[in-house]
């Protein structure tokens, strides 16, 4: 795969240019819906339309194979996390039943250069991760959910995104692929 | 050594995208005086060889034109019917086109929803558990390559039965799938390709791969 590495490689971009857009989407956001909540709904929703998207361009990249436990999956979101983000979290806090984990980010640029204002203590700044991930997780006929438990901007020491797998979508499995 | 074609199938199994490439246009004209020696007839709203083949109209090839003038189904585009034309005696000789059948996009999307449960059937039919669905169908003027993505869209490719590397094609397909089609913001999911990006650099890595081999793609 060396081909497709080097190929990956000449489109890296600034982060600073990924935090500044991200956020001027939010600000537009809570400038045209008031409700802190719905932002946040909106911005999952947004992830999740990203997240079907991005899942092909992930599979293309790396032609990596359907994952048949859940640690193969959070190995791989780990290192999407690597080539869309540049950055390497932790896979940490597994549940007993081996069905739910989190992803423990010390840094997290899309956060970069943010703090958040006293009135919108209750907004899931990067809400839009957890809906990539479940979108992208849907294409592959993963069923989850995700969700942020802690979070950097409201105080705490790193980022925490929790995925929790609710079902395989056995009905949408693609012919000779199940 | 060429590609004939490239068909993208969506998960649902439309066709959102087919390109022909390189094939070549078979045409040919010729005088005919009367009786006329080939034996036609009207099928699938065409006018089709049936017997008598010989300078080049092969049985299949499809009446195009008579003295220039082309034919739409059975009509002739000034408004009379073909086969009257070449039934009267007095109109000949008669200059006739013939061609090799066109499918039309109806006739392709047709097809590759046909496609569709076959894959599926090949995977059930296996004799093996988990077996996947047909990857290369073969035949002896061309061979199928198809490679389904995780997410289930098939991309498929008609090429010659000796063109190497066509494995490598459909992943390259597949990336600019995913880079130029699936990155426009306008483009929305299992709806028919038309993104000129896609088309342009689909077709400049066909180029490159007939002018210099698969280890350039």
């Amino acid at each position: 795969m060396s081909r497709a590495s080097t190929r990956f490689d000449t489109k890296k971009v600034n982060s600073e240019l990924v935090t500044l857009t991200y956020g001027a989407l939010v600000t537009q956001m809570i400038k045209d819906l008031d409700n802190t909540d719905d932002v946040s709904k909106q911005l999952e929703r947004l992830g999740y339309n990203m997240g079907v998207r991005l899942i092909e361009d992930f599979l293309a990249k790396t032609g990596t194979g359907r994952c048949l436990d859940l640690k193969d999956t959070a190995d791989k979101i780990q290192s999407a996390f690597r080539m869309y983000l540049g950055v390497q979290p932790n896979v940490a806090n597994w549940s007993a039943a081996g069905d739910e984990f989190s992803f423990i980010l010390d840094t997290n640029p899309l956060t970069d250069l943010v703090e958040l204002p006293d009135e919108l203590k209750s907004l899931k700044y990067c809400n839009v991760i957890c809906g990539v991930i479940r979108g992208a997780l849907e294409m592959v006929q993963l069923d989850v959910q995700s969700w942020i438990v802690q979070d950097q901007l409201k105080g705490d020491q790193n980022t925490e995104i929790r995925v929790k797998f609710i079902r395989r979508l056995e009905d949408a499995m693609p012919a000779g692929e199940d | 050594m060429v590609v004939y074609g490239v068909y993208i199938v969506s998960k649902s199994g439309g066709l959102i995208f087919n390109l022909d490439h390189n094939v070549p246009k078979i045409e040919t004209e010729k005088t005919f005086s009367y009786p006329l020696d080939i034996k036609l007839r009207y099928e699938n709203k065409k006018i089709v060889v049936e017997f008598g083949q010989r300078d080049g109209i092969h049985v299949g090839h499809v009446l195009y034109a008579i003295n220039g003038l082309p034919i739409t189904g059975r009509q002739l585009d000034d408004g009379r019917d073909a086969f009257e034309v070449l039934e009267n005696k007095d109109n000949y000789p008669l200059n006739l086109k013939f061609g090799r059948p066109k499918m039309t996009t109806n006739e392709k999307i047709f097809l590759a929803s046909m496609f569709y449960p076959l894959f599926a059937i090949a995977s059930q039919l296996s004799p093996e558990p988990k077996s996947s669905g047909i990857e290369v169908l073969e035949a002896d003027t061309f061979k199928l390559h198809c490679f389904q993505t995780l997410t289930g869209v098939k991309m498929m490719v008609v090429a010659d039965r000796n063109q190497a590397g066509v494995e490598i094609l459909l992943k390259r397909i597949y990336e600019i799938y995913a880079d130029y089609a699936l990155k426009n913001p306008f483009y929305s999911l299992e709806m028919p390709i038309r993104c000129e990006l896609f088309d342009l650099n689909l077709k400049s890595i066909l180029d490159q791969l007939e002018k210099s081999g698969i280890s350039n793609i």
